[in-house]
């Protein structure tokens, strides 16, 4: 798994999964749903967000309904990392399950919007090029690594019933 | 080794004599609960993809209750592809439009302590008021259930909330949960929340699951209720047998708590949940001045035969506001026969209430009853994040039925003490 470099997009405390994935959209394809991303607290998060860009969270990020599709919206969206001080327990297992790294980040609050970072997932090495500093923090867990590595759950069995272990 | 109720499920649940927390375990799932939003039509093309099918269709739940009734090409079209689904893999437990899948699983007694269940839904959570250890999960780690028969699990820590003493008149379940999860807050990741004291050991099953249910607002892995008479008296009134050793799923006495909090049934008000958190709670007298354009009943968590008779304790003989609406949406059909067959839905329908089909309904802006720009409701239901009940303008106000049935009378927030002299 190699290091991502993109820009931050910075949100507070307790952002849940509703304002990441409205069920209003529900029924709509993700390339609908994902325009609404964040809509609720950033109108123009979905428009503006690029490829390879990074969200950096305060605490309990994705509390709320184990909809799969708010991480499926932010991956849509071309977020490649997820930075909280803390996460809702469902969601930080969807976005892993996604293949999206999602790393415990307790700094959060000095990274300003826009900084770019470079964040080695595995190292749990996170480089602010913009400010200058560098932080470590714990890698992606043990017993997921390798899930991870392979791009997702989905990946993951494919590999696993290909050895025959299912 | 002393544990607590948690870890002797999960231990259970994994093979092993003893986990603590902390720990991460693989366990064997003995139930596990799918829904028309993140089951069939999420899961079955993932099967494809992968050229399997499911470990074990007896292990399997499934129910519609997020798009029931179909109300458009793409509502019937979920609940179609769900039935095939049932049919392909010949799950014989299907309930399909009998009511929401959580208060369907209670009904049907599926639920025996010490069970190790997990469900595509976050109130999942519901189910630990059997004694079992029930958690939500993502549709796509479902998959993974559902292929494997096996997920990992983090032992997680317990906190021990204990209630004493007898509820005053208009208090609920529901008051509980909405001042613990300020009192507690609402980040609870790897803990399991363990409910006990002779409070919760006076309520009904139908309001344990209020306790649990909303340990899923509360951030927590599982909520859960050591199982006694009331349990079992369920599972065989549902025309399940309990097993042998039901009672026998207990916490330890010196059982390793993170913290235990005990708190007195009787100086509880009721209280109400600010929009957009259910953590923004405070009593009720904060709100009184908040005008209400629609009260709604419904949910897993509040619209059970017991939360519309808390409704039809305060209407009985009055009229909902003019300028206000009162939506009904009955948990299950079951509910359905047992408010008509006790004359309940007859006192609802009297007072002005709108009644609604079974299901989940408006509560996650799926089905009818959802929310214009800037209009104000009173909910039972168990969220009120930014955009949940349909316009991101709108605002939700969460609180026990009894207090959205007195809110229906007076046409803004209002104590329902008031109405049940």
């Amino acid at each position: 798994m190699t290091a991502r470099v993109g820009r931050a997009f910075v949100f507070g405390d307790g952002v849940n999964t509703d304002v990441m994935a409205p069920g209003l959209y529900f029924k709509e394809p993700m390339e609908v749903m994902a325009r609404h991303c964040m809509a609720a607290i950033d109108p123009e998060f979905a428009a503006t967000v690029r490829p390879g860009d990074i969200v950096v969270a305060g605490r309990n990020f994705g509390i709320g309904s184990a909809r799969e599709q708010a991480p499926m919206a932010l991956q849509h969206l071309g977020i490649g990392v997820i930075l909280a001080e803390s996460f809702g327990r469902i969601f930080y297992r969807n976005a892993l399950n996604f293949g999206i790294p999602a790393l415990v980040f307790p700094p959060a609050s000095e990274i300003a919007a826009g900084d770019e970072l470079r964040v080695d997932p595995v190292a749990g090495l996170v480089e602010n090029l913009t400010g200058g500093r560098t932080y470590r923090v714990a890698g992606l867990p043990e017993h997921l690594m390798a899930m991870v590595a392979a791009g997702g759950l989905m990946p993951w069995l494919q590999q696993r019933i290909a050895r025959g272990e299912i | 080794m002393s544990v607590t109720l948690a870890q002797k499920i999960l231990a259970r649940a994994a093979g092993r004599d003893v986990v603590v927390p902390g720990e991460i375990v693989t366990c064997n799932v003995d139930l596990a609960l799918l829904l028309d939003s993140g089951g069939p039509r999420r899961i079955w093309p993932r099967l494809k993809e992968l050229g399997v099918g499911v470990w074990d269709a007896d292990r399997i739940v499934l129910c519609t209750d997020h798009f029931t009734p179909a109300v458009d090409a793409a509502s019937a079209a979920i609940l179609k592809l769900t039935r095939e689904f049932a049919a392909e893999f010949g799950i014989s437990r299907f309930y399909d439009m009998q009511g929401i899948g959580h208060v369907v699983l209670a009904e049907q007694g599926f639920l025996q302590p010490g069970m190790f269940a997990c469900g595509g839904d976050s109130h999942s959570t519901n189910g630990g008021a059997f004694g079992c250890y029930m958690s939500g999960f993502g549709a796509i780690e479902m998959t993974g259930v559902v292929v494997t028969g096996e997920i990992w699990m983090p032992v997680p820590d317990t906190i021990r909330v204990n209630w004493s003493g007898d509820f005053t008149v208009g208090v609920a379940a529901k008051d509980i949960m909405l001042f613990l999860c300020r009192e507690l807050g609402v980040e609870n990741a790897g803990r399991a929340i363990e409910y006990g004291g002779n409070t919760v050991r006076s309520m009904p099953m139908n309001e344990r699951v209020v306790l649990t249910n909303m340990a899923a607002e509360l951030g927590a892995e599982t909520g859960i209720v050591e199982p006694d008479a009331t349990t079992l008296d369920a599972i065989r009134a549902a025309g399940q047998e309990p097993a042998t050793d039901a009672l026998d799923w207990r916490s330890d006495a010196d059982a390793p708590y993170l913290s235990v909090h005990d708190y007195a049934a009787p100086a509880l008000e009721p209280q109400v949940a600010a929009p957009h958190s259910p953590a923004n709670s405070a009593p009720i007298g904060a709100f009184e001045h908040v005008s209400v354009d629609q009260a709604y009943i419904g949910a897993c968590v509040g619209a059970k035969l017991s939360d519309l008779h808390m409704v039809a304790d305060v209407l009985r003989g009055r009229t909902v506001a003019r300028g206000t609406r009162l939506l009904i949406a009955p948990a299950s059909n079951r509910v359905i026969a047992a408010a008509t067959a006790d004359g309940t839905l007859q006192v609802l329908t009297d007072a002005g209430a709108y009644l609604l089909p079974t299901g989940c309904g408006a509560c996650a802006a799926l089905g009818a009853g959802i929310l214009a720009e800037d209009e104000v409701c009173i909910s039972s239901t168990n969220r009120n994040f930014k955009g949940r009940m349909g316009a991101l303008s709108a605002e939700v106000y969460l609180a026990s039925p009894y207090t959205v049935a007195a809110a229906a009378l007076a046409g803004r927030i209002a104590d329902p003490r008031e109405f049940l002299a």
